[in-house]
């Protein structure tokens, strides 16, 4: 039994290095005279280390997209919106086999261009980017292979950006299928768990097309084109991030082209 | 907000998967805490501490969730868990370690084994633990002992039902 003035809580405070220096010595001399008790609180010690490192690696983790606090503000913030259900409505039946059609009854006119791009985007970012088991299909180690599949698909060159200078690491990246043919897809991330995509096609018209904000529930975009090729990033990102973003993207590609 | 909230994500992670074990569960969780915090930001005391308020809206979450699990009698004990679930593969001697001691814990009563992860894991101290289990802070002191002295009674084999199942990993010298 430990009696005064040394008592229990005193024990504790030790193995939770709560005491002040004073407090601690007296503790100490205490112990060094009950060996019993020192070996009590070296293995509470001992017990408190082994927890901390069990539940280390949890804290470690990357934090998952849908606990991205910007998003969930903004999802209580703005109200489902129309243009997004009306989109949702769409893939499915698209995805039902309904084809293009069922797209045209549901919209009342098929998007085209730009906004066609930033659907597609917008949709392939609501698919991959929440995906843990596998997001990318092609690793970032290999970047040449990357590039070159999506040139032989896409029949013209296109290049990967590297985005490393603004803090993002290139996750690798998919060919994906769109309305108007195969489109590339490059995943990144920010090291904290945050992810976006990047969706790359060919355009119907040559030229360059200004670049266009586009969101919807959970994600905001930016797309434009450049000499023919059409780009859009999105992410669940405050716009304030990814306009910049966008911006160094399109200044990279127009210096490699 | 952001600026307060988003650093404590990671640890929010850390306590409900304690807590809860279930990954998916746990974020599930964290969610709605997060979404409950972005809702009820304005009615937060402006003085208080951000870190004690979230963490008391994750506690009462998990006890709630937990609750309606029991009743359900859907609560998965740890050796039909998936080793997925586990964050340490239990193959070498580490990860067996690391399986005692989630057992011990599973083990525990549940008003011990919250104190236990505040302020081992978390490195909360005694009075913000009591303020987010709103229990005096000798509550505090009484239950960590308590569960400190339970775990080791567990892990180190002193009671013969763990002690039938594995070999001793720890002696105290």
């Amino acid at each position: 039994m430990i009696m005064r003035p040394i008592c229990e809580d005193d024990l504790q405070g030790l193995v939770d290095e709560r005491l002040d220096t004073a407090r601690r010595n007296e503790v100490e001399a205490y112990l060094d005279a009950h060996p019993g008790a020192w070996a009590r609180v070296e293995r509470m010690i001992a017990l408190r280390e082994d927890m901390r490192a069990a539940f280390a690696p949890i804290a470690a983790e990357p934090v998952p997209a849908r606990l991205n606090l910007t998003r969930i503000a903004e999802a209580r913030r703005r109200p489902a919106r129309p243009v997004w259900q009306a989109m949702a409505a769409g893939l499915l039946l698209l995805v039902g086999g309904a084809g293009g059609w069922g797209l045209r009854e549901v919209v009342s006119s098929v998007p085209t261009g730009i906004e066609a791009l930033a659907q597609s985007a917008s949709m392939n970012y609501a698919v991959y980017a929440p995906d843990h088991t596998r997001p990318v299909e092609l690793a970032a180690a290999d970047r040449g292979e990357l590039a070159g599949w999506f040139s032989a698909r896409m029949k013209r060159p296109v290049a990967v950006p590297d985005l490393s200078g603004s803090g993002y690491r290139l996750m690798g990246g998919r060919l994906v299928a769109t309305p108007q043919g195969p489109a590339g897809l490059l995943m990144y991330d920010d090291g904290h768990g945050a992810r976006f995509v990047m969706l790359m096609r060919p355009m119907s018209v040559p030229g360059d097309a200004p670049m266009r904000a586009h969101t919807t529930e959970t994600s905001n975009g930016y797309a434009w084109a450049q000499d023919g090729l059409g780009y859009s990033l999105v992410g669940a990102a405050d716009p304030t991030i990814l306009h910049p973003l966008a911006n160094e993207i399109r200044r990279a590609t127009a210096k490699a082209s | 907000m952001m600026r307060l909230i988003e650093p404590l994500i990671p640890a929010l992670r850390r306590y409900a998967r304690a807590l809860l074990r279930n990954p998916t569960d746990a974020d599930d969780l964290v969610q709605d805490c997060l979404e409950k915090a972005v809702s009820r930001w304005h009615q937060r005391q402006a003085d208080g501490d951000a870190r004690t308020w979230l963490f008391a809206i994750l506690h009462n979450l998990a006890m709630t969730q937990m609750r309606q699990r029991a009743r359900r009698g859907a609560h998965m004990p740890i050796e039909d868990t998936a080793e997925a679930n586990l964050a340490v593969a239990p193959t070498q001697e580490s990860g067996l370690r690391h399986r005692d001691l989630m057992t011990a814990l599973d083990a525990l009563p549940e008003e011990q084994r919250s104190v236990l992860l505040l302020v081992t894991v978390e490195g909360l101290s005694y009075a913000e633990t009591a303020e987010i289990l709103a229990i005096p802070t000798g509550t505090v002191m009484s239950r960590l002992s308590r569960a400190r002295d339970r775990m080791i009674q567990l892990m180190d084999g002193t009671e013969a039902a763990v002690s039938a199942k594995r070999p001793l990993l720890r002696r105290v010298k």
